[in-house]
């Protein structure tokens, strides 16, 4: 009798374990951010207007050229995005799963990486850089379709891993003024740093048009600036640690809607 | 890459004073800042805008250094009659773009 129960004691605690080692991500992971802002709240009231204005919003020159290159078919035999993907307006949604698990790569892929895949393999261009003025057009076009969505990312066994990676990174003390993104971005969020006024540090206006830049850029060019504001050596555009930051980011906002192209100071 | 934006409202009466407004991608360079090496970044910025209806100057604009980057112009045109609108953006390095749209009245 003795031996029985210590034999289903030691099954269960197996089970237990075996259970654990998968790592299922939680159902409702617990969010720190009580209430949620877009950092187009914490604009001043021109560039909100700026970039609530569907002609003068500047961001919209970038999304006109995407337009363009998306029915591009001046080179020869090379089928134009619109001939395998019909209007571009047909991509509405798609923005708001990424970045996401791409099985054929085995690892998280960004948009932007993705419009690169096709660019490289079924249209044989050679790969561009990440933050070219082609794939950020294209990019800013394709995420603009979903502009008004809310975000909706997978989290999943596969996925989970990386979900971690980019929480992790946004708790993590870094760089020669020891800060993670969650003092600026939580604790601080409203108050001002020299004359920026602290956003919570959504990603969802990206790729973004800032004034200070005079032109659009990606998100992970504003993550390069915030590793370098804190004297914290940035990772390359494009890093694996950024898309796995950009999922967490993606997760965090999950009450947010698409807004690209943002307008920031 | 340039390109540029352009609205006009519609529909249009014939008399009506309407809003043009464009926007146009030009890094509007000062000449006045230094590279990280030291040397000068040459001027480079759209020095003339010109609006016009079929040989008629609507509006004309001399731009000089100082403007942001893509810059946004705006006037304001009587329309008196059906017409072609000639937009046209030059400046240094020899810049020239030429956009055309047509004003159509309605009844
Ligand atoms: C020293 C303070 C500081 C730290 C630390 C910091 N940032 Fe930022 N961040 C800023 C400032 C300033 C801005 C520009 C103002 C704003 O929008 O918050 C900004 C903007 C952003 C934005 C764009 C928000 C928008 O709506 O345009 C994102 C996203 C962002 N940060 C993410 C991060 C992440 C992720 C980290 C950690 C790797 C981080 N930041 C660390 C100061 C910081
Ligand atoms: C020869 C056909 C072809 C061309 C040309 C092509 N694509 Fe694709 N694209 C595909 C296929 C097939 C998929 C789906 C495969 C996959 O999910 O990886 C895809 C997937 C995508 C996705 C992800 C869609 C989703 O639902 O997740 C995006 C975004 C995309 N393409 C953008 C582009 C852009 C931008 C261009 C032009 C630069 C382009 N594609 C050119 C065939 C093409």
């Amino acid at each position: 009798m003795k031996s029985v129960l210590i034999v289903s004691l030691c099954l269960l605690f197996c089970y237990s374990c075996s259970v654990r080692a998968v790592e299922e991500p939680p159902r409702m992971p617990e969010r720190t951010l009580t209430e949620v802002h877009s950092g187009l709240f914490y604009q001043s009231a021109d560039t909100q207007a700026l970039q609530n204005d569907n002609f003068a919003n500047p961001g919209l020159l970038w999304v006109d050229r995407g337009l363009t290159l998306w029915s591009d078919d001046s080179a020869p035999g090379v089928p134009s995005c619109a001939e395998c993907h019909g209007n571009i307006s047909q991509m509405r949604g798609v923005a708001t799963r990424y970045p996401t698990f791409a099985a054929e790569k085995n690892r998280l892929l960004n948009l932007t990486q993705q419009i690169q895949e096709c660019r490289v393999t079924r249209q044989h261009h050679d790969p561009l850089p990440y933050e070219s003025e082609i794939l950020l057009a294209l990019t800013t076009a394709v995420v603009h379709q979903s502009k008004g969505l809310p975000f909706d990312v997978t989290l999943d066994k596969q996925t989970y891993p990386y979900w971690v990676a980019g929480k992790n990174y946004f708790y993590e003390r870094r760089g020669q003024m020891n800060l993670a993104c969650n003092h600026c971005h939580e604790h601080y969020a409203g108050r001002m740093l020299r004359g920026d006024r602290l956003s919570q540090g959504h990603g969802n206006g990206y790729p973004a048009y800032r004034l200070q830049w005079q032109g659009v850029g990606s998100l992970h060019r504003r993550l390069r600036f915030c590793n370098q504001g804190i004297r914290a050596e940035p990772f390359d555009y494009g890093a694996a640690e950024y898309v796995s930051l950009e999922l967490f980011l993606a997760w965090r906002a999950t009450d947010l809607v698409v807004e690209t192209p943002a307008v920031r100071r | 890459m340039t390109n540029a934006r352009i609205a006009i409202p519609s529909p249009i009466k014939s008399g009506d004073v309407i809003e043009i407004k464009t926007l146009i991608t030009h890094p509007m360079e000062t000449g006045l800042r230094y590279d990280s090496m030291g040397q000068v970044i040459p001027r480079n910025i759209i020095t003339q805008f010109e609006c016009r209806c079929g040989p008629d100057l609507v509006f004309k604009a001399l731009l000089n250094r100082g403007i942001a980057a893509n810059p946004y112009l705006s006037f304001f045109f009587e329309v008196v009659s059906n017409c072609t609108l000639e937009f046209t953006w030059q400046g240094d390095k020899n810049f020239y773009l030429r956009e055309v749209r047509e004003i159509r009245i309605d009844r």
